[in-house]
């Protein structure tokens, strides 16, 4: 049996949990180490931890926060925003994190320098990307306001200096619960020889088989685990075993 | 007590809390030094094999836990690269290993569309009875590895995988056990295999 990860995305702003639509609008949704607590319970397979407030304004992570979510986590955290140097990586990494998430850092050359000392499974890069009216695909950096280039160039150049993984960021469908861009994951997924986790626009489980069935390797979502209903209240949920299994067969 | 070996690459963090979240005393240690408390260690690691083995040797650690492990026949226990250090030499480096389990770390080799780091969550096969994984239940680990453990003894191996070329998932040799997955980060799974090291019987 395959086990694909399903993946919650968590998204911080100055220590608060907070959810976006394509990238803005920050909703406060609630406390994230109380969130991990609640995906620890359920056994979630991996977390991502995005500060989107240390990617904007260019900051230093917050590592007394990384610390305490890493202590709580047991199981892979993925952290990204504000890493911009090894020191920050080796940082990270020192207080429990498993992975780093990069993005605008793909300009400053530190990847290869961290995947040389800690490996390049321990680094995903997180592909934000647009797609044009044109159907062509744009990658961007600082959360989304940079162009950084085609896709599949970024993609590729990221992997060359490095990473590990390549976190597809559809920015167009983030928080829009318009189902994944099923033809970029798998554009992106074949021209690439790392992993590729699927994240943005996720409503359903169906959904997480096609981006696996699309060539994805793991999927990953945000609003689908921390909303319900069309009113959008705020519960933390996560796929049941049995479920999991629905979406790996 | 369990000692922590730390040498500057290892993820100390989450073995700590998940031993503190288990109950299991433990202590990190930073270099050679008083260990009469100490009766069994963790090699963590995470990071590349040349400086692991660097790390190791100027801190003076692989002498201390030599001493350790090997003379005084205390438990040892590798996580990941940590395991990968106990084996002869990895192909992802040029220093020579521990050698204290008749074992090489070669480089994964991928079957068809399979993706090289191997990383995420893997079902192992427990071939055998061993004291730190249960062989009855349907356990699954989260690995993060491009390099992966082929033992020289076939009753060293206690559990494998079937990902790349099939590498060794658990070795248990004399007191030194290896695992390459990360049972800090692999919640029910994880936990009840540090339970099992933390408390078996020496």
């Amino acid at each position: 049996m395959n086990l694909q990860r399903i993946i919650p995305v968590l998204l911080v702003d100055q220590g608060r949990l907070v959810k976006t639509v394509r990238f803005s609008g920050n909703t406060y949704v609630g406390d994230p180490i109380n969130a991990v607590r609640i995906y620890n319970e359920k056994f979630a397979d991996e977390i991502i931890v995005l500060d989107i407030g240390a990617a904007k304004r260019g900051t230093k992570p917050d590592e007394r926060l990384i610390e305490r979510l890493a202590s709580e986590c047991f199981m892979p955290l993925c952290y990204g925003g504000g890493i911009s140097s090894y020191d920050d990586a080796s940082r990270l990494f020192g207080l429990g994190v498993e992975k780093i998430m990069l993005n605008s850092a793909l300009r400053t050359g530190c990847i290869r320098k961290i995947a040389d000392s800690f490996g390049s499974q321990s680094i995903a890069y997180s592909l934000d990307v647009r797609r044009r009216t044109d159907g062509s695909i744009r990658a961007f950096g600082r959360s989304g306001t940079v162009d950084l280039g085609a896709a599949l160039d970024c993609a590729r150049e990221a992997v060359y200096q490095g990473a590990g993984e390549m976190v597809l960021h559809m920015i167009d469908r983030e928080g829009t619960f318009a189902g994944y861009d099923l033809d970029a994951i798998r554009d992106i997924a074949a021209a690439i020889p790392v992993p590729l986790v699927a994240c943005g626009g996720a409503r359903s489980l169906e959904d997480f088989s096609q981006a696996l069935g699309a060539g994805a390797s793991a999927v990953a979502a945000g609003s689908l685990f921390v909303f319900i209903g069309r009113l959008r209240a705020v519960l933390i949920s996560y796929p049941t075993e049995k479920e999991r299994e629905r979406v790996w067969s | 007590m369990i000692g922590i070996i730390n040498y500057g690459l290892g993820n100390i963090g989450s073995i700590v809390n998940m031993l503190d979240y288990l109950y299991l005393d433990s202590r990190v240690i930073d270099g050679p030094g008083e260990s009469v408390d100490i009766d069994r260690y963790i090699l963590p690691g995470v990071g590349s094999f040349d400086r692991g083995m660097q790390g190791l040797s100027t801190s003076r650690l692989d002498e201390f836990l030599k001493s350790e492990v090997i003379l005084r026949g205390k438990p040892l226990l590798g996580i990941c690269l940590g395991m990968q250090l106990l084996t002869e030499g990895s192909e992802e480096g040029t220093l020579p290993g521990l050698g204290w389990v008749p074992a090489s770390t070669v480089r994964l080799q991928p079957r068809g569309t399979e993706k090289i780091p191997h990383m995420g969550w893997r079902a192992v096969s427990v071939i055998r009875e061993n004291r730190i994984m249960s062989t009855d239940d349907h356990s699954r680990f989260y690995f993060v590895h491009g390099y992966g453990v082929m033992c020289k003894n076939e009753e060293d191996v206690v559990a494998t995988v079937d990902y790349a070329q099939g590498f060794c998932a658990c070795f248990e040799h004399k007191n030194i056990f290896g695992v390459q997955f990360h049972p800090e980060k692999s919640h029910r799974f994880g936990l009840s295999l540090l339970r099992r090291y933390g408390t078996m019987v020496i």
